[in-house]
């Protein structure tokens, strides 16, 4: 198996890992940043192997998502702090049965 | 002219259609004429082929509506067969209806739904012919329910009374017990002979049967066939309905439980003579079922006291009377007796329904006598319709119950003991009910004595045509003996009814028989007029002044009350177990189950929601890995 | 000489991911992220994406970091540091599903014939400007279109979303 597929699925699984362990909001967006990343990379790898530049293009548009998506993420991150005063994500409990 | 023979049923039914569904529209006094018109018009139209079949010149013809059904083997058709015996009974249908339907006009002419009771009287004849027209056994079918259908909402047509309704359904369920072996049959025949169409079923049952053996086959069809003429025709076991039909309107009584339906069953046995005639077993059967209810229905009509009640009873006694000629062979004397059967007891009964009339709706002939002076028509037609089925010549009475005793006598001298003997209780019962009616003093109230008139013309017209059709009807088949050719058994070769064996007995033999049999009844005459007129005996006031045998026969032998403890209470316990056990404690528990369990899973699955966000999280990596995991198993 | 260059460089990513998640600190996850994007980066250079590595550099430890930080300064989040309690049991849950991911994948991409990539055989203007441009703004146009629309709202919604409401005041 190649270094770098393997490379990318262990940052991948790290991030995933990091998604369920941390209860700090912020983390949790790193960690996701940190999959998206692996991703990046995995992407870039595959184009070098094929010698095809369309991969470099999608590695192009998952940054462009991405950046929109942190962007609402911690609008929204910013909200919650205004409103529970704390950015635990134990304290997010309401929609419970 | 054999083109236009659909029209003969469809009148009736277009009649029926216009009635229903213009009830609101149509003026009440108007009905009954638009009724009559229809059924006058079919009269007109069945006397253009009558003459022909008369005469001798009607082919066997089969006319085909429309091709029904065609599946496989099976074809079903909507056609007709005209030959002499169906021409023969639409005649009767269509004739004593239409004077039936004038007599309706003023007998019902006050009543609420008089527009529905002719509808329902259309659609009566209707059915009668379609079963008399048919050619196949599914139209006949078709025809009998209907029959039956219509017998119920007549019966029940006062629907308000519960009484009525009951005996209405009595009637209905009856029917269908026998309705379920004539369709039994019917299955049996299509799978035996492959079609059910008359014409086929008796070609092929003539070529196939080995006349030698006794075919097994051909015995259970013609055993089951009866059992639906058992419940139409009202014969044991299943005659109980008809006394309780004595509900409905008189008219209804003299045209259904008189004249036509109740005649279904010999038809029917007619038409299918050729099957019959290869199951001996079977009209052995017929004939002992028949003198049975012939003399059990006369010892109950000795004591009844409603005058409908008396000549309901003779209804079930003379159709037993029809079910003896046919056991013994005679299918033409058990149609001879049919037609004379249908003049004088719709006249009997036409007669009864004036009286009522007169008498401002009394049906107790212990309250009856003396009205011969206020009532003469209906007095004279009377007399000669009870002379007529006592069987006095030269009424149409005589000369067919002559040609059942005859046949009778020819199988044994006791069948012909037990016919005479039924004969003479007839007699008895009949010419009791006439005296106690008629004659002595009137035993009713003040008012009812003033109110006491002859009945209207529309009324009194139908009572003497009737009349003369009793007096004349008997020569169409007179014997040998008395000079005569038996033109009406020629007749009904026609239709491939067999003529019976030449009789053996000499013709002296014969006059002695006749003789005596005449002689016994002018004597019951003669005893019944000492014991009502002269000794001025009335009938028990209540039944604890009468004896034991009285008691016995005026309770109808407590048949009704046996089969409501072997039939109606066993079925009531199995459905009221049904209903508050196995419904209870089993299906409601499943339904409930279902309902329950949903709820249950409902109340735990709830509790996935925990609003944690890290769980959510947790499933949804796992759900990741799982589809991964499958990918690499599957 | 290059497979020492991408072991060193992976080594260094490794533990900087490590640090991301497991660091107790806000800050200091961010800064060890901003490492690893830089790592990152190397490895795309490695592998002649130069345009890309820069685009990444910029976007990611340049942009969103920055935001990021921006975002704790101005809720103080620094000094609200509450860890919570964390049960054991969703300790170990996050391991196991972390873990069984891992192994999910390696699974499946066991059996899988990637060769290594000999980055001498490549077009010089690999992964330049040109290059990616051309494909760009020929092949993928409605997409790069859309991405704009895309951009739009998301300003739109953070703008919105960051508001105070105007009762308060």
């Amino acid at each position: 198996m190649s270094q770098y597929l393997v490379l990318c699925l262990i940052l991948f699984s790290l991030g995933a890992f990091g998604v369920l362990y941390r209860r700090n909001i912020l983390v949790m967006f790193m960690s996701i940043e940190l999959m998206l990343n692996s991703v990046n990379l995995l992407m870039v790898y595959f184009s070098a192997l094929h010698n095809d530049q369309s991969g470099q293009v999608f590695v192009f548009f998952i940054m462009a998502v991405a950046a929109a998506e942190i962007t609402i993420g911690l609008a929204i991150l910013v909200m919650i702090f205004r409103h529970l005063g704390s950015i635990n994500i134990d304290s997010l409990k309401n929609l419970k049965w | 002219m054999i083109e236009f023979v659909w029209l003969i049923p469809a009148l009736p039914l277009l009649g029926f259609l216009i009635l229903s569904l213009f009830n609101k529209y149509i003026p009440k006094s108007a009905s009954g004429y638009i009724a009559s018109a229809m059924l006058l018009g079919s009269f007109v139209l069945v006397l253009t082929l009558l003459f022909p079949a008369i005469s001798g010149e009607l082919k066997t013809t089969r006319v085909e509506l429309f091709n029904w059904l065609h599946a496989g083997n099976l074809n079903l058709s909507l056609s007709f067969q005209i030959d002499n015996l169906s021409v023969w009974f639409m005649s009767i249908i269509t004739g004593v209806g239409f004077l039936i339907h004038m007599y309706s006009i003023s007998y019902m002419h006050d009543d609420e739904g008089v527009t529905r009771y002719f509808s329902y009287l259309n659609l009566f004849i209707f059915s009668m012919l379609l079963l008399v027209m048919g050619s196949n056994f599914v139209v006949m079918f078709m025809g009998w329910e209907g029959v039956g259908l219509c017998s119920y909402l007549l019966i029940g047509f006062w629907f308000k009374n519960q009484n009525y309704n009951d005996a209405a359904k009595k009637a209905f369920i009856m029917n269908r017990i026998g309705d379920l072996g004539f369709l039994l049959g019917m299955l049996l025949i299509y799978n035996q002979f492959g079609t059910l169409e008359y014409k086929e079923v008796f070609d092929q049952a003539l070529k196939i049967i080995n006349p030698n053996e006794v075919s097994v086959v051909i015995t259970v069809i013609t055993l089951l066939l009866f059992v639906g003429a058992m419940g139409k025709s009202a014969q044991i076991p299943l005659y109980t309905w008809l006394p309780d039909a004595m509900a409905g309107p008189t008219p209804v009584s003299a045209l259904i439980h008189a004249a036509t339906m109740v005649t279904a069953g010999i038809y029917m046995i007619a038409r299918s003579n050729v099957l019959y005639s290869m199951a001996p077993f079977t009209l052995d059967l017929i004939y002992v079922i028949g003198t049975g209810t012939a003399i059990l229905a006369a010892l109950i009509g000795l004591t009844q006291t409603d005058i409908k009640k008396v000549l309901a009873y003779s209804t079930v006694s003379q159709l037993g009377f029809m079910f003896m000629a046919i056991g013994l062979g005679g299918y033409s004397a058990g149609v001879f007796h049919v037609t004379t059967h249908a003049f004088f007891k719709a006249l009997l009964f036409l007669g009864a329904g004036s009286v009522i009339h007169a008498m401002g709706g009394e049906q107790d002939i212990r309250k009856m006598g003396g009205l011969i002076k206020k009532l003469p028509i209906t007095f004279i037609t009377f007399i000669i319709a009870t002379l007529a089925i006592a069987g006095i010549p030269p009424l149409a009475g005589f000369f067919s119950k002559d040609a059942i005793l005859a046949l009778a006598f020819e199988a044994s001298p006791i069948k012909w003991g037990l016919g005479v003997f039924a004969a003479l209780l007839t007699t008895f019962y009949m010419f009791r009910m006439l005296y106690l009616t008629f004659f002595g003093e009137f035993r009713g109230t003040q008012h009812q004595k003033e109110h006491l008139h002859e009945s209207p013309f529309l009324m009194t017209v139908p009572l003497m045509i009737l009349a003369t059709l009793t007096v004349l009807s008997g020569f169409i088949d007179v014997p040998h003996v008395l000079g005569g050719h038996n033109w009406f058994s020629h007749y009904l070769t026609g239709a491939n009814i067999a003529l019976p064996e030449p009789s053996h007995i000499s013709a002296s033999t014969e006059y002695i028989l006749m003789g005596t049999a005449l002689t016994l009844v002018v004597l019951v005459i003669f005893i019944t007029y000492f014991l009502y007129v002269s000794k001025k005996n009335l009938p028990a006031a209540s039944e604890s002044d009468m004896s034991f045998l009285d008691k016995l026969s005026y309770n109808k032998f407590y048949v009704d009350e046996l089969y409501d403890f072997i039939v109606v209470k066993p079925l009531a316990l199995l459905s009221d177990f049904n209903s508050n056990f196995i419904e209870k404690h089993f299906i409601d528990r499943i339904v409930n189950l279902s309902g329950k369990s949903i709820q249950w899973s409902g109340k735990t699955i709830r509790y996935i929601q925990s609003g944690d966000v890290n769980t959510y999280a947790i499933f949804m990596v796992i759900g990741i890995v799982v589809i991964l995991f499958l990918n690499l198993v599957l | 000489m290059g497979n020492i260059i991408f072991y060193i460089l992976s080594g260094i990513t490794l533990c900087s991911a490590l640090f991301v998640i497991l660091s107790k600190n806000p800050v200091y996850s961010i800064l060890s992220l901003v490492v690893t994007f830089c790592c990152i980066t190397s490895h795309m250079l490695l592998l002649s994406a130069d345009f890309l590595a820069v685009v990444n550099i910029i976007v990611y430890a340049g942009a969103i970091m920055v935001l990021f930080l921006f975002v704790i300064m101005m809720l103080n989040l620094n000094e609200a540091v509450t860890q919570g309690t964390k049960s054991f049991i969703s300790k170990l849950a996050a391991f196991i599903s972390g873990g069984l991911l891992l192994i999910a994948l390696v699974f499946l991409l066991k059996g899988q014939q990637i060769g290594a990539v000999d980055v001498s055989k490549l077009d010089p203007n690999f992964g330049s400007a040109q290059e990616l441009g051309k494909i760009l703004f020929n092949q993928f146009i409605l997409p790069f279109e859309i991405t704009s629309v895309l951009f739009l709202s998301a300003m739109i919604g953070a703008v919105m979303l960051g508001k105070k409401n105007l009762k308060d005041n």
